[in-house]
């Protein structure tokens, strides 16, 4: 494809030397290395790029930035699909895959452009009003349709595999953006020596000086802005960040910043995007203004662009517009005019209703008005309404000039309001919105290059006298300063369909409908006509209907508002926030020192919380986990087993109070424990409801180790350390986590003991005895406590030893007939003696409720004591720990089923408890249960109904005693 | 949001995990009525402005008590609820 309206020797960013080759709906194209998908398609005469939301209509492109609403385009790479990218931002790479979006067949020839044959009924709110009846339709038939026609492109539907990245910076200052004044504000700063960041989110920096080429100190604009690029670049203080889009301002000087790091090369190692969290003691928003769009009939198609999108495609892509009308309310229109003129570019005419003189080179229609267009697919003729009548007037871009409305977005995110200033007939900011940042030039309404520059030395000052700094002199260059002169003009009073809102398609005359049937406050003006929830957000829209919405409400401007500003300033890809999180990357993996063996042994792993634990060790010819697990629970019961249980929450608690703090913090007496000794333990929280049990062995007179379970390791800590700090801070008392300084394996079966003495390793311990030990020469330390009912032993080392002790177990186990043995038979076992877990102690249960009433001490007080005196606590009716068997032995249990009694309807109201947890026992030769009933504990013996509605399972259990093995506790003591 | 850890120094939120308001330092006693042990632990205003709530510094374990403002967003000091109990 020919390079057809480009402009030999314009366009300040291409390289003509590098032809680059895309292609746009699967037709080849080529560029320059430097074009945007936009400025590439323009140059090739191409100004259909895509179909409007609502209506179908033809859009092209508006603009030459990202507030880009019409020419929104799919980027194809591989698998990889992105939707809704602007094509005025998105560069060119050899092989670009665009696609356009948002039509049903050809782009040419989208069939969904029936829409627009029928907007007499698709107005304002035509969802709510149409989709209403019969309300059976709704999920049938509607949402459907409206969900296959709704929606702006579309996705792979697959995971985004490409690489994104996040990354934190600090700074003294950060401006954000490098037109004018924020290259003078950055200057300014720089030579004052503070740390600068300068964040642009073009390619080069120099704002509007790139677009418009002003004389800046008797130099041409674009050689000022690369001078003073060059000395920011060489000083060790500046960081210059291009393709950085700030997209929101947050507390404490925080802003977040969305840097395109490798979206303009073809997919590669490089990250495609880069969100920044940047922290910076002050900032300077330098953003400059946006140009918005005039409201005129069929202002819509194709060719009709803004006038500073036009002068920037043409000024940095060197882009031919062609035959050009110009419809302006302020002197940048007609400066515009001159500048294409003077670049030999033909004005048509220059339209504006202002009754300016007419002595210009080009035809000038003062006091005149745009009020329609044709051309299908792309603009042929303007209609200009003027005193002498209507004239058509053939041209192939009509540039409209509304006005200029400060890019003030971020001082809005702390949730401030604009001001309106009737002088530019536009918002500003409001000074002091967001603590540490100040606003300078256009996006505070300065709008000559002359005072952009020098509000921009100004603010840097300013900011860094408040740093209590002296600002360096540096001479502000001379530039020029023409009145702005504008006379407001929203929309053209003429019929037919003038757009405001271009990506959702609404028109002034939504605005209106909305005001007539009572959405009068912006707000819901907004909802009730999309104007500006489009990925644009309406940044060039919003100002123009809300001032079609105070016509019509006979309100003011500034009475009217707007509405709010939420970040982010531009779409960011979720990918991106998101950066490293997917996957592996979710949440940290914490690994036992047993890991690899286990592994290498061929345990399925499971997550338990952060920790990774193997499931069971199938041995040759066990193909699923019930056999294995059958298996190890046998082997437990008649020989020995050996199983990995570091995950274990440890802390270490010492000094002389240290016995009458865990007195405080446990139900139970800790301070009677004789040194050598372990006691199991409850603690509640304050509320009276069960925080969580475990051990505390009496390591010596004052020193403890207390035990938790593996998911409340992190909360009984931090538990601890608050009842410390707050309630007792002179004590002397001291504890820190050693989770995962020790390495502790559980020795479980009949053979424990022998298993032992084949280490070597003394074993004379009475039951809930605790010793240090040697084990191959390491100190360790022996525990003889048991989760399984039988003897059972932990023996811990420091974790470097872990993965030997863990090998050599395995192989003594082994020798003895044993095993290593995982989480479903660890489950198992613990459900056949009744133990508890967090699966029972889930924060809704009190120590009476799992049958530990009696170890809440009477004679002392601890945490949740009180509470757990309440009435509401202690009464009849609640429900118990029990446990369940099938009356029919085969009947499989399951976790989470509902208890009712056993002719009752499965209701809410019959409910009379639930399952917590269940296991296959191997042991008593069916599925065992453990859960709560209402009263449970004088209910043995009585059949009930378990009712699963989830499998649709009902089995008749019988109310038992929870411990189902070994009651007396005979094998563990033996 | 950034938190002065009197240990650590200006800290990100996220090295914090929220407790509540600080008024629950103030434990009743063992024997205290019903209600009062109703108030501490169930009862909490929910103030527009200045308020002291109480956060854990995971990496240094100090329980701190911030005063912040729920308006502004503004940080207003921290200190180890052993100071703020005495």
């Amino acid at each position: 494809m020919n390079q057809s309206h480009r402009i030999p020797g314009k366009g300040l960013l291409i390289d003509r030397a590098r032809p680059v080759r895309f292609s746009f709906d699967g037709k080849g194209y080529e560029g320059f290395a430097g074009d945007t998908l936009a400025s590439a398609l323009l140059a090739s005469g191409t100004r259909l790029m895509g179909r409007s939301f609502k209506y179908h209509r033809p859009r092209g492109v508006m603009t030459a930035g990202s507030e880009e609403p019409s020419a929104l385009m799919e980027i194809h790479e591989g698998a990889q699909q992105t939707p809704n990218v602007r094509a005025t931002v998105q560069e060119i790479y050899e092989g670009l895959d665009a696609r356009s979006q948002n039509h049903l067949g050809p782009l040419a020839f989208d069939l969904l452009a029936v829409n627009d044959w029928m907007a007499p009924f698709l107005s304002a709110g035509f969802y709510y009003k149409t989709f209403m009846w019969p309300r059976a339709f709704w999920e049938k038939l509607y949402e459907p349709a409206i969900r296959r026609a709704a929606g702006l492109g579309s996705l792979s539907g697959r995971h985004d595999e490409a690489v994104y990245e996040k990354a934190f910076a600090h700074c003294d200052l950060l401006v954000i953006g490098a037109g004018p004044a924020g290259l003078m504000a950055a200057l300014v700063a720089a030579r004052a020596g503070v740390d600068v960041i300068l964040a642009d989110e073009d390619v080069r920096m120099g704002g509007r000086l790139l677009a418009d080429q002003p004389e800046v100190g008797g130099q041409a604009g674009p050689d000022w802005a690369a001078s003073v690029v060059a000395e920011l670049a060489s000083l060790q203080n500046v960081r210059l960040m291009t393709r950085t889009t700030v997209t929101g301002a947050y507390d404490d000087g925080t802003f977040g910043a969305l840097e395109r790091v490798s979206l303009h090369r073809a997919p590669g190692e490089a990250p495609r995007e880069c969100f920044w969290r940047i922290v910076a003691k002050r900032a300077i928003l330098a953003a400059g203004a946006l140009e918005r769009p005039i409201a005129h009939p069929d202002n819509d198609r194709p060719g009709v662009m803004l006038a500073s999108g036009l002068t920037g495609q043409l000024a940095k892509w060197g882009v031919n517009p062609g035959r050009v009308v110009i419809f302006s309310n302020n002197e940048s229109g007609l400066a515009a005019a001159r500048s294409l003129t003077a670049q030999g570019i033909e004005i048509a005419a220059y339209v504006d209703p202002r009754p300016i003189p007419v002595t210009e080179d080009f035809p000038v229609y003062a006091g005149a008005e745009v009020v329609g267009t044709r051309g299908r697919l792309g603009l042929k003729d303007v209609a200009v309404r003027h005193k002498g009548g209507i004239s058509m007037i053939e041209a192939r871009t009509l540039a409209l000039a509304g006005g200029w409305n400060p890019t003030l977005h971020l001082t809005c995110h702390l949730n401030t309001r604009p001001q309106w200033d009737e002088n530019i007939a536009a918002f500003v900011p409001k000074a002091g919105a967001v603590p540490g940042l100040s606003v300078a030039g256009a996006a505070r309404g300065r709008f000559s290059t002359a005072a952009c520059l020098a509000d921009g030395a100004a603010v840097a000052g300013e900011v860094l006298a408040d740093l209590g700094l002296r600002a360096p002199d540096v001479p502000v260059p001379g530039a020029e300063d023409a009145p702005y002169g504008i006379a407001p003009l929203w929309a053209v009073d003429a019929g037919g369909r003038a757009w405001l809102d271009f990506a959702n398609d609404v028109t002034t005359k939504d605005v209106k409908l909305a005001a007539q049937e009572g959405f009068r406050s912006v707000e819901h003006m907004k909802r009730y006509t999309t104007q500006g929830m489009a990925p644009d957000q309406g940044k060039s829209s919003n100002v123009a209907a809300l001032a079609v919405l105070a016509d019509a409400t006979g309100q003011g401007i500034p009475e009217t508002g707007t509405t709010t500003y939420r970040p982010p300033f531009i779409p960011v890809s979720i990918a991106a926030m998101g950066a490293g999180g997917r996957a592996e990357g979710f949440a940290p993996r914490r690994l036992l020192t047993s890991d690899a063996r286990s592994r290498a042994m061929g345990a399925p792993m499971i997550e338990a919380g952060l920790w990774y634990r193997p499931s069971y060790f199938p041995r040759d010819g066990e193909t699923d986990w019930r056999t294995a697990c059958d298996r190890e629970v046998r082997q437990v019961r008649e020989d020995v087993g050996v199983a990995d249980v570091s995950t274990l929450g440890k802390i270490d608690v010492q000094g002389a109070d240290a016995a009458r703090f865990l007195d405080f913090v446990y139900t139970n007496t800790m301070s009677t424990l004789a040194p050598g000794k372990v006691r199991y333990g409850l603690m509640l929280r304050e509320d009276g409801f069960v925080l969580d049990d475990g051990t505390c062995a009496r390591l010596g007179p004052e020193h403890f180790l207390v035990t938790t379970t593996t998911a409340a390791a992190g909360l009984v800590m931090r538990h601890m350390d608050f009842v410390h700090q707050a309630f007792c801070g002179s004590w002397d008392v001291r504890m820190s986590s050693v989770t995962e300084s020790w390495a502790q394996f559980c020795i479980a079966g009949p053979k424990a003991g022998a298993l032992l003495e084949a280490l070597e390793v003394e074993a004379e311990l009475p039951f809930m005895g605790c010793a240090p030990v040697t084990v191959g020469g390491v100190q360790g330390r022996l525990f003889r406590i048991s989760f399984s009912g039988e003897q059972g032993y932990e023996i811990a080392v420091p974790t470097r030893y872990g993965a030997a002790l863990f090998d050599r177990l395995v192989e003594a186990a082994h020798a003895q007939d044993g095993c290593a043995y995982g989480m479903e038979a660890l489950n198992v076992l613990r459900v056949e003696k009744g133990f508890i877990t967090h699966a029972e102690i889930h924060g809704r249960v009190t120590a009476d409720d799992v049958g530990l009433g009696k170890m809440v001490s009477a004679k002392k007080d601890c945490i949740g004591k009180a509470a757990s005196l309440r009435p509401g606590l202690t009464e009849a009716g609640r429900e118990q720990l029990v446990g369940l068997m099938p009356v029919n032995q085969g009947e499989v249990l399951s976790a989470g089923a509902h208890l009712y009694n056993e002719r009752d309807r499965a209701t809410r109201e019959h409910n009379q408890g639930y399952v917590t947890s269940v296991a296959p026992s191997p042991t008593l030769g069916c599925w065992l249960g453990l859960g709560f009933l209402k009263d449970g504990r004088a209910r043995h013996g009585q059949v009930i109904r378990l009712d699963d509605g989830l499998r649709g399972r009902k089995v008749l259990v019988e109310v038992c005693d929870p411990v189902f093995f070994d009651a007396e506790g005979g094998r563990m003591r033996g | 949001m950034r938190i002065p850890c009197p240990c650590c120094g200006p800290r990100d939120r996220r090295e914090f995990t929220y407790y509540g308001a600080s008024v629950f330092l103030d434990r009743p006693a063992e024997d205290a009525a019903l209600e009062a042990w109703d108030d501490y632990l169930h009862l909490r205003d929910n103030p527009a402005g200045v308020t002291r709530d109480l956060w854990y510094h995971d990496p240094c374990q100090s329980w701190l008590e911030v005063e912040r403002n729920t308006v502004t967003h503004e940080v207003l000091s921290a200190r180890p609820v052993v100071e703020a109990r005495a």
